[in-house]
């Protein structure tokens, strides 16, 4: 037995570390189209301590470390690159605070979407959370930490805009916290502490966030989905101008994909609305059916599809059902609202070309300020064809994101060094610095975000 | 190509016009209905066509069974009048688009029963009720090749019906069925009304739903017990072309001892559940459906009604919700009769 090894297991107890191939085997990939890279060894910590102890040790051995929350971001971002120690966080799950008056809770690392949409519903009814389409066992931190948005995203932006305060253990082993917590207040802001910014959407390779305090918002007592469809995508920006000019809705889709084959060459919006009362949802929806969609129902142009109370959470994941084999990973970008007949006829363009059923989407983010749209993937895990076939197709939309002016969201390897090609070379600089100061061995999750 | 047999000669010498004048959802008089069902029968514009709700009861109200309302969709489209906003149609002809291969089929040789594009309701056919009938299209990948199609009537596409009817028909007769009864209304109707007036062959038995479970609750009538629940029954556009079956809801209702409330809106004057009506083109469509269902479920409280039964999965999809939050309960049909022979249906409460 090695002393790495060892020295882990007398950090966490040797349940809860392992160098056995077949866990190892797991956790060499995820759920998308990246190459495997086995780690050296998976250790799962309970605490920040543990957190600290075994990134300072991997600093003395000169190992990787390479944290993972839910591992659902699709795009490779935990796996080992260069193998080393891989830090499964999920055992760090506890929602240590939530203060129903000012509207935030404080979480462990570990805390699932699904942990925490459950435990709202059960002690605090008014309060909810931005919940992404992933599925329920991606983690509230990693969602964070790719800027990642929910159904709340038209009403209140990115999650990571959401962030009232952090605890990160850095890669050299010390513990900092941001927001007001920092100064010994309880985590109910962010602001106006001075912008430090190092850790979000950097991919774990500036640090591991440890603890979080996410804003929680108002839960309204009805809540339900409304669909619309459209088969100009010409008129979507303008109806994701129209809708969120309302400030009626939660959440505002736009998707369209060849399987199932109502959806195909059509543009269908989700708008998810809320009420305390029948009173306030008849009204909402007067506003945004009758009164906001009308003209486009009278001329013929749209049409109004009916309205579901409840919300089914998540939607998006089920794209990975709509071909044989269950796998998909799409390329994700932030995109102004104008670009979505362009990002629709493009990304169909590219599906044909590689003989994938087209599948795309668009979410309102902020008062249409951009919206987040994805262009998604269907491969068969078990046919290493249609597993190239998507990466290629992947690989041709990142560049595609870069030409119609938008920014890659949760770059994967590839994407990445797309990105720092055209990045500022001054910013390129400062990342550079920035990560050699924090992380002088360069020991955090290698491979993401490198700058030569 | 399919044709409709409507003979305007019928219409011409009709004295009531009922099939226009009884329309709960225009005002017109006797002349003016005859008038303007001639115009439309020559193909030439008239208000009803912009102004229909597509909810069937001409065909239940014209007594010469001139189908009325089949000529109104027809000639819809004939004109690119459509109910309905263009993506809406689109998206609709999609729908019933077969995906995932071919049915497999299976020769039966005996009584099957066809549960079409509902596959996911398949616990709707489960017990006693079902036993010695084979299911088909119980697999939701398959089962539009089972869909007969005729909701396109709504949308003012009766082409895409003429096109693929047939095929689905087809397919079922593959299974070398006995009998095929039928799960939803529609299909019954497709067979028994919609092919017989466009000389559509049908060469299989068609047995709507509720006849099969009147005589499947006579046959097991020892074990039922009366359910003593007060119930409205929600009667959907479908059953308005299969009105000769109707009388079987009353007669399950008699077997398994649950009261009918005493209704305004009900067999002829049942209001449909405004599913097709909401993403009608026509102004106010949306708002106007609903207080149609308002208005609907405030008949079956003010008649008592503590159970609301269903035959249709759209009516059940569009109407349930709204029943239940007035504090009826919503039911399907076959998992009333499940219960009144001791079966617990799934999600009962």
């Amino acid at each position: 037995m090695d002393s790495i090894y060892q020295s882990l297991a007398a950090i966490v107890d040797a349940e809860h570390v392992s160098d056995r191939p077949e866990e190892l085997y797991i956790y060499s990939f995820d759920l998308g189209t990246a190459e495997p890279h086995r780690p050296d060894y998976v250790v799962s910590p309970e605490t920040t301590v543990q957190v600290q102890e075994i990134v300072r040790l991997a600093n003395r051995e000169n190992i990787p470390v390479v944290p993972l929350g839910g591992g659902m971001s699709l795009a490779g971002l935990a796996v080992p690159l260069r193998g080393g120690i891989l830090l499964d966080l999920k055992r760090m799950d506890r929602i240590i605070e939530v203060n129903e008056k000012a509207r935030y809770a404080v979480l462990e690392c570990g805390v699932s979407q699904g942990q925490l949409t459950s435990y709202l519903e059960r002690h605090h009814p008014h309060l909810t959370h931005s919940e992404p389409g992933a599925p329920p066992a991606a983690t509230i931190v990693g969602n964070v930490v790719i800027h990642g948005q929910g159904d709340l995203a038209h009403p209140y932006g990115f999650n990571s805009d959401m962030v009232n305060g952090l605890e990160v253990v850095l890669p050299t082993g010390e513990v900092c916290s941001f927001g007001s917590c920092a100064v010994g207040a309880s985590w109910f802001t962010n602001h106006p502490m001075p912008d430090v910014g190092l850790f979000l959407g950097w991919c774990g390779t500036t640090g591991i966030i440890t603890k979080l305090s996410i804003r929680l918002l108002p839960a309204k007592r009805i809540r339900g989905i409304g669909r619309f469809v459209v088969d100009d995508e010409g008129l979507v920006p303008e109806i994701f101008y129209k809708l969120t000019h309302t400030q009626m809705a939660e959440d505002i889709i736009a998707f369209s994909s060849a399987i199932p084959p109502f959806a195909s060459k059509l543009q269908h919006f989700t708008v998810n609305i809320a009420a305390d009362s029948e009173k306030e949802l008849e009204l909402k929806q007067e506003i945004i059916w009758d009164d906001t969609l009308g003209e486009y129902i009278k001329r013929g142009d749209g049409a109004y599809l009916g309205f579901t109370r409840s919300l089914e959470r998540p939607q998006i994941s089920k794209t990975s059902d709509y071909k044989k084999g269950g796998g998909f990973e799409y390329v994700g970008s932030i995109m102004p609202i104008e670009k979505y007949p362009e990002c629709y006829r493009r990304g169909r363009e590219i599906s044909e070309r590689h003989d994938i059923p087209y599948t795309v989407t668009g979410r309102c983010i902020g008062a249409a300020h951009s919206m987040m749209f994805a262009w998604t993937y269907a491969f068969n895990r078990a046919d290493p064809k249609t597993i190239e076939g998507a990466r290629n197709a992947l690989h041709e939309t990142d560049r595609l994101v870069l030409e119609l002016g938008g920014v890659i969201w949760k770059p994967g390897t590839f994407g990445q060094k797309l990105v720092l090609e055209r990045l500022d070379p001054n910013t390129r600089d400062l990342m550079k610095k920035i990560k050699g100061l924090l992380d002088p061995k360069g020991i955090m999750n290698p491979g993401n975000w490198e700058i030569p | 190509m399919y044709e409709l047999k409507f003979d305007p000669e019928l219409c011409l010498h009709c004295t009531t016009q009922a099939c226009l004048t009884r329309c709960q959802y225009m005002e017109i008089d006797g002349e003016t209905a005859q008038k303007e069902i001639l115009k439309i029968a020559r193909g030439e514009d008239s208000f009803v066509l912009h102004e229909c709700a597509t909810c069937y009861a001409c065909e239940e109200y014209c007594t010469f069974g001139n189908h009325p309302y089949y000529l109104i969709a027809e000639k819809q489209e004939l004109l690119g009048l459509s109910p309905v906003p263009r993506p809406l149609i689109q998206r609709a002809v999609n729908l019933g688009i077969p995906f995932r291969g071919q049915p497999e089929i299976k020769e039966i040789n005996g009584p099957v029963l066809n549960i079409a594009a509902f596959s996911e309701l398949t616990y709707l056919i489960q017990g006693k009720l079902f036993d010695g009938v084979t299911p088909i299209s119980t697999d939701e990948r398959k089962m539009f090749h089972y869909f007969c199609q005729l909701m396109y009537l709504h949308y003012g596409r009766d082409s895409v019906i003429k096109e693929r009817l047939p095929r689905i028909i087809e397919t079922i007769a593959k299974h070398k069925p006995t009998e095929v009864v039928c799960f939803h209304d529609e299909c019954y109707g497709a067979y028994t009304s919609y092919c017989k007036a466009h000389g559509i062959d049908v060469p299989f038995r068609p047995v709507h739903f509720y006849e099969y479970l009147y005589n499947r609750l006579v046959e097991l009538k020892e074990m039922i017990r009366p359910v003593n629940l007060k119930v409205a029954y929600q009667r959907p556009c479908s059953s308005r072309l299969s009105p000769d079956k109707h009388l079987f809801v009353g007669r399950i209702f008699d077997l398994i001892g649950a009261e009918s409330v005493k209704r305004e809106f009900v067999d002829e004057n049942a209001l449909c559940c405004a599913g097709a009506i909401e993403g009608q083109k026509r102004e106010g469509s949306r708002k106007g459906a609903a207080m149609q269902q308002q208005k609907n479920v405030e008949d079956m409280k003010r008649a008592g009604a503590e159970v609301c039964v269903f035959n249709c999965p759209a009516c059940f999809q569009t109407l349930g919700g709204t029943v239940a939050r007035n504090g009826i309960k919503p039911v399907h049909m076959s998992d009333l009769c499940r219960l009144a022979i001791g079966e617990i249906p799934a999600g009962w409460r």
